[in-house]
C-alpha cells in the first residue's frame, strides 16, 4: 500500500462527487429531510420518534453509502479504468483504502449534519456524548461503502447493482430494531438480526440515546468495524488484476 | 529475437471455455509494430496478456526482460484499452493529474501529455462533453504519461477522422523515435503501411510477421490486404 496512491484515489473520488451535485445532495441533505419527515409523521407521539430517531441516524448513512459505492465501483470496473489502474503501480488496498477514506470523510460530514439537525431542530433526546453519534455514523457509512464495493463485483450493469439494495439492505433495515425491538423478534429472526451488521450500529445509537455509559457503545462500534474490515477483505478478493 | 521487447512462448488463453490463443510464439522488437487482423481474432486478448491483465492458461509472456504484469513493469508499460478508460466526470487535466500521481510522475508531465495529443485547448473541459475522438486521445495521453518503455494501444485510431489518424500515426513514430517500443492493433488493413513491422493475425495465430514490403513481396501482392488474403488461401483457405 502506497500512501501517495491511496490519497490520489481519495482525492479523485471526492472531485467526482463534488462535480455531481445531485449525488452530493442525496448524501448530505436527503438524510436530514427523511428524518424530518418521520419526526413530522410522529408529531402527535414524540415518544415514538425518540425511539426510532437514533436508529435512523444509523440507517441512512449505511443506505446511501452502499448505494453510491456500489454504482461508483461498478462504473470503475465496467469503464475500463480499473483495468488501466491495474496496469499501473496501483495496489488493491490503495484502491479500497482510497474509496474508504473519501466516503468516510463524506460520512463524517453527513453524520455531523444529520446529528445536529436531530439534536437541535428535531429535539431528539440523547444521553450519551453527541460526538459518538458521529463516530458510529462514520463506522456505519464505511460499512456501507465496504459492502457496496463487494456486491459491485456481482453486478454487470448499474441496473443489477441497484437490485442489491432491496436484497441486501432492506432486510437489515427490517430486522435492525426499527420496527420491533430486536429482543421482541421471534427467536429465529433475532438470531438472524444478530449476524446483520446494521443491527449493531442501530444498537450503538440506541445505547447512546438511553444511557450515558459508553462501554456497550464502543463494543458495538467494534463489531461494526469488524464487519466493515471483513467486507473490505471480501471486496479486495473480488478485485483481480488478471481477469478472464 | 535479438533485442526483443516482448516475447511470448506457447501462450495459451481460454476465455469463456473457448480457446482464443493456443500456443502462440511471438517476438516484438522496437519501433512501431502493427498487430493487424479482423475483429475477434484475438488481438485484444494478446495485448491484455502483454500488459498482464489477462488470465493466462499456459505459456509465458516476457516484457522488457520481466514476466508480463510484474510489479517492476507497472510504471514502464503504457496501455490504452479499446474504450478510452478515463473518468467521464472529470476534466482532461484532472484525469491526467490523477493518473500522474498514481504513476508518481511530476506535475509537468501532465502538460507534456496534453500537448502531445493536441488537447491543450480542451484541458479544462469535462471529458463527457468531448467528442469520441477527443476522448480516445485523453486515454492516449494517460498511456503516454509515464514516458513508458513500451506503449500498447488497442485500436487507438478506430472511427477517427483521417486527418487525426495521420497525426496520431505521426505521434506514434515520434514516440518510437524517442526510444519507446509501440505496439498498435488495428482491424483496418490500410493502416499497415504506416507500421515499421507487421504482425498479421487470424483466428488466434500469427500468419505473417515482417516489414510491410517484405510481407507483400513474399506473396507478390501490391497491398497488405491482398497479401493477407493470399496468405490465408495458401494456409488452406477459410475454414
Amino acid at each position: 500500500m502506497t500512501p501517495r496512491i491511496t490519497l490520489a484515489v481519495a482525492a479523485r473520488v471526492l472531485t467526482q462527487l463534488r462535480r455531481d451535485h445531485r449525488t452530493l445532495a442525496m448524501l448530505l441533505v436527503l438524510p436530514c429531510l427523511l428524518q424530518a419527515l418521520l419526526w413530522w409523521i410522529f408529531e402527535a407521539t414524540p415518544l415514538v420518534f425518540d425511539r426510532i430517531g437514533p436508529a435512523l441516524l444509523a440507517i441512512f448513512p449505511f443506505f446511501v453509502m452502499f448505494l453510491v459505492t456500489s454504482i461508483t465501483t461498478l462504473r470503475e470496473r465496467s469503464s475500463g479504468t480499473l483495468e488501466r489502474l491495474f496496469t499501473m503501480p496501483m495496489g488493491r488496498l490503495d484502491l479500497l483504502g482510497g474509496y474508504a477514506l473519501a466516503f468516510g470523510a463524506v460520512a463524517a460530514l453527513q453524520a455531523a449534519i444529520a446529528a445536529t439537525v436531530a439534536l437541535t431542530l428535531l429535539d431528539l433526546d440523547v444521553r450519551g456524548p453527541a460526538v459518538l453519534l458521529g463516530v458510529v455514523g462514520v463506522a456505519d457509512a464505511v460499512l456501507g461503502t465496504a459492502l457496496g464495493l463487494f456486491v459491485s463485483a456481482f453486478a454487470r450493469t448499474e441496473f443489477q447493482a441497484v437490485q442489491f439494495l432491496p436484497a441486501v439492505v432492506v432486510p437489515q433495515i427490517l430486522l435492525c430494531g426499527l420496527l420491533v425491538p430486536r429482543e421482541d423478534l421471534p427467536r429465529v429472526l433475532e438470531v438472524v438480526s444478530d449476524v446483520m451488521p446494521l443491527s449493531w450500529a442501530v444498537d450503538a445509537m440506541e445505547q447512546l440515546a438511553t444511557t450515558s455509559s459508553t462501554g456497550q457503545v464502543w463494543r458495538d462500534i467494534g463489531v461494526v468495524a469488524a464487519f466493515a474490515v471483513a467486507a473490505l477483505a471480501l471486496g479486495a478478493a473480488t478485485l483481480r488484476r488478471r481477469t478472464e | 529475437m535479438e533485442g526483443a521487447v516482448v516475447t511470448t512462448i506457447g501462450l495459451r488463453v481460454v476465455r469463456g471455455g473457448r480457446v482464443v490463443l493456443d500456443g502462440l510464439d511471438l517476438a516484438v522488437g522496437p519501433g512501431v509494430t502493427g498487430l493487424l487482423g479482423p475483429s475477434g481474432c484475438g488481438k485484444s486478448t494478446l495485448l491484455r496478456s502483454i500488459v498482464g491483465v489477462q488470465r493466462v492458461a499456459g505459456g509465458s509472456v516476457t516484457v522488457l526482460g520481466e514476466p508480463a504484469g510484474s510489479a517492476p513493469l507497472r510504471a514502464r508499460v503504457g496501455y490504452q484499452t479499446q474504450s478510452s478508460s478515463v473518468y467521464d466526470d472529470l476534466t482532461v487535466a484532472e484525469n491526467l493529474r490523477f493518473f500522474a500521481r498514481v504513476l508518481g510522475r511530476p506535475a509537468g508531465s501532465v502538460e507534456e501529455a496534453v500537448s502531445a495529443v493536441d488537447l491543450t485547448a480542451h484541458r479544462d473541459h469535462v471529458v463527457h462533453r468531448l467528442s469520441g475522438g477527443q476522448r480516445s486521445r485523453v486515454g492516449l495521453a494517460v498511456a503516454l504519461l509515464g514516458r513508458p518503455d513500451l506503449l500498447v494501444l488497442d485500436e487507438p485510431t478506430v472511427g477517427l477522422d483521417p486527418v487525426l489518424r495521420r497525426d496520431l500515426w505521426a505521434l506514434f513514430h515520434r514516440v518510437a523515435a524517442s526510444g519507446t517500443a509501440v505496439l498498435v492493433s488495428s482491424h483496418v488493413m490500410d493502416e499497415a503501411e504506416r507500421c515499421d513491422e507487421l504482425l498479421l493475425m487470424r483466428e488466434g495465430r500469427i500468419i505473417a510477421q515482417g516489414t510491410p514490403s517484405a510481407i507483400k513481396e513474399r506473396v507478390g501482392a501490391t497491398d497488405v490486404e491482398s497479401a493477407f488474403l493470399a496468405l490465408v488461401e495458401r494456409a488452406g483457405g477459410a475454414r
